[in-house]
């Protein structure tokens, strides 16, 4: 046994408010009301992920989902791009049949590879969100400043050059940043990322790029592959947060955020997408309830500001 | 406990069908307390030889801001059906908590909550602590939660539940009267302590890993209405039992996890379930130990 460093239990960091400067503490219960359009009162955010996993893995981190087996692992490979050529279609059509708008976070090599899906997302009035590269374009503060910016231009851009829309908001892969990413996001024109998942409402970072909180808990990634639920038990989970919400947003005279965060290759799959369905059925003919996408959401909210 | 010895010496093994009945106050069978954590996780902390607090390297944005929700957001949700079901808190408190926010410490403090220390940071490890380092961190958190809270700490879960051989031979040294870090039992016991100078005796109050909100959803993978389920079978059972013996049952929470929108409205139905019981003695980790300490002297 050899004793810590006398410098393990000092705390230069140890003050009022946070130990960095990244955002301003605030209780949610105390903030000024807000309201959603027509007077709902739980805004339900559809945010699908759409991603392409190269065969061979690289990038600071191994992004959730990426290649398991040895190379070549077309276990993996094929079972992820099944979601886009299958698996997102069966939600486009249960979200046309719902009537809701939805964002897709998009990496850029989907918009690149498979230029039909785009299409059909913005024929649809869908918002696309940026999401990297593709899920090797992994962030974390072992890229240097430079690579980082490169890495988060250049998605914008191919996207762009594929897609012809600039997106407004950013979803990291993992929702994992480094100390430089909320700068270098505003730095390209970016006016909101969804990765911080410590509020359920929109909130302002220091440098004025916003953050549209996108809960990972109430993922399907989280609720089916991590804590291997069943469909319907994440249906469950989601009318209970619903309910919950609404109830909260009643007694307190403001609103609230549902976040409803689907994997194509997860949710879009034969047996469970029935599940989606009947949710999107049920919270769509609920009075509080607002289906919106996240450029929709975060502009409700500045005006209220 | 004793250095390097296959058993750390702890505690005596005394049976459970032979021991005397606790017996708790108006004749209830079962203590229960709610033991809400109130932590704070640093965004970039040294790392410790022995441990590594995040996963990816700083800032780990969904691991930090995960637990912050507790701070911003769920905190009043969870103590808010606490409060309307007549449950009192018992905080397992990273005290450096009292500084960032005393907000939702002077929370539980208008509830009427007890506090004990959950150390300095929840991202800050005891392994290997120097007896100097260690002594700082628990007359750090006596002071620190006497200033903020007026309370002297009677109680310690160890931060991250990290410890060192000596530590609950300190608590005993400082006057501390329960550790919640022993899960050998559902009744309190007491604890072997180096006795230097005056008796200082320590007691090892039920906590619980199994029920713990952070088992529930991360060990088990229930979802919020199972765990809520686990936490009434528990309380049945314990609650049937104790007619016989006085037994304990904490709910050791998280309000990042027990928060979340999805879970709570469940976990509110178990809570109303134990409080209209009749059978539950709802009251603070001291309480419990106070009332069995007199029962054994």
């Amino acid at each position: 046994m050899s004793d810590l460093p006398q410098g393990y239990t000092s705390y230069p960091k140890r003050r009022e408010g946070y130990d960095h400067d990244l955002f301003e503490w605030s209780n949610i219960h105390q903030r000024a009301p807000v309201r959603w359009h027509g007077d709902t009162s739980v805004a339900v955010w559809l945010c699908v992920s759409l991603e392409w996993f190269p065969i061979v893995p690289d990038g600071p981190f191994k992004a959730p989902g990426h290649m398991v087996t040895p190379y070549p692992d077309y276990r993996h490979y094929t079972a992820r791009d099944y979601g886009n050529r299958v698996g997102v279609w069966r939600m486009l059509e249960a979200f046309e049949k719902a009537g809701v708008k939805a964002s897709f976070a998009t990496n850029a090599a989907i918009a690149e590879r498979y230029p039909e899906l785009i299409t059909a997302i913005q024929s649809a009035g869908h918002e696309i969100i940026g999401h990297s590269t593709d899920m090797n374009g992994t962030i974390d503060s072992s890229l240097s400043e430079d690579a980082e910016r490169s890495l988060i231009a250049d998605s914008l851009d191919r996207m762009e050059a594929a897609a012809g829309v600039r997106p407004k908001g950013w979803l990291s892969i993992a929702r994992q940043q480094s100390f430089h990413t909320l700068n270098l996001l505003k730095e390209q024109g970016l006016s909101y990322c969804c990765d911080w998942v410590n509020d359920e409402l929109p909130y302002r970072f220091t440098n004025g790029l916003l953050n549209l909180p996108l809960n990972h808990e109430l993922s399907d990634r989280q609720i089916i592959t991590v804590q291997q639920k069943s469909a319907d038990s994440w249906g469950e989970s989601m009318r209970d947060a619903f309910d919950w919400l609404a109830r909260e947003a009643q007694s307190q005279n403001s609103a609230r955020i549902l976040p409803v965060h689907l994997t194509p290759y997860i949710m879009g799959l034969p047996y469970r997408i029935g599940a989606l369905e009947e949710l999107l059925g049920d919270l769509s003919a609920r009075n509080e309830s607002w289906f919106a996408s996240g450029q929709d959401i975060v502009d409700a909210w500045e005006s209220q500001q | 406990m004793k250095e390097n010895a296959p058993d750390p010496g702890l505690y005596d093994y005394h049976p459970y069908n032979a021991r005397a009945k606790v017996a708790w106050p108006e004749g209830k069978t079962c203590a229960v307390w709610v033991a809400p954590n109130l932590e704070y996780y640093e965004i970039d902390p040294p790392i410790h030889p022995k441990r590594n607090p995040w996963p990816h390297p700083a800032p780990s944005v969904v691991g930090y801001s995960h637990r912050d929700h507790s701070n911003r957001v769920s905190h009043w949700r969870m103590a808010e059906v606490m409060s309307k079901h007549g449950f009192p808190g018992s905080v397992s408190l990273s005290v450096a908590l009292c500084q960032h926010h005393p907000e939702v410490v002077q929370d539980g403090v208008d509830r009427g909550w007890e506090f004990f220390s959950h150390g300095i940071y929840n991202t800050r490890y005891s392994y290997d602590m120097t007896e100097a380092q260690e002594r700082a961190i628990i007359e750090d958190s006596i002071k620190t939660v006497q200033e903020a809270t007026g309370q002297r700490i009677r109680g310690w879960l160890a931060p991250a539940l990290t410890h060192t051989t000596r530590t609950l031979d300190l608590l005993a040294e400082y006057g501390f009267d329960y550790t919640c870090d022993l899960y050998h039992d559902d009744q309190v016991q007491e604890v072997k302590v180096a006795q230097n100078g005056p008796k200082q005796p320590l007691a090892s109050i039920p906590y619980s890993l199994e029920v713990n909100d952070h088992y529930g959803f991360f060990v088990y993978n229930m979802s919020g209405r199972e765990y809520a389920d686990t936490l009434v079978r528990q309380y049945e059972r314990l609650a049937a039992e104790g007619e016989k013996s006085g037994t304990v049952m904490c709910i050791p929470l998280h309000a990042y996890l027990i928060g979340q929108p999805h879970r709570i409205g469940p976990f509110e139905e178990a809570l109303e379930h134990i409080a209209n019981d009749g059978r539950a003695w709802l009251a603070r980790a001291g309480e419990i130990v106070d009332c069995w300490r007199n029962q054994v002297r």
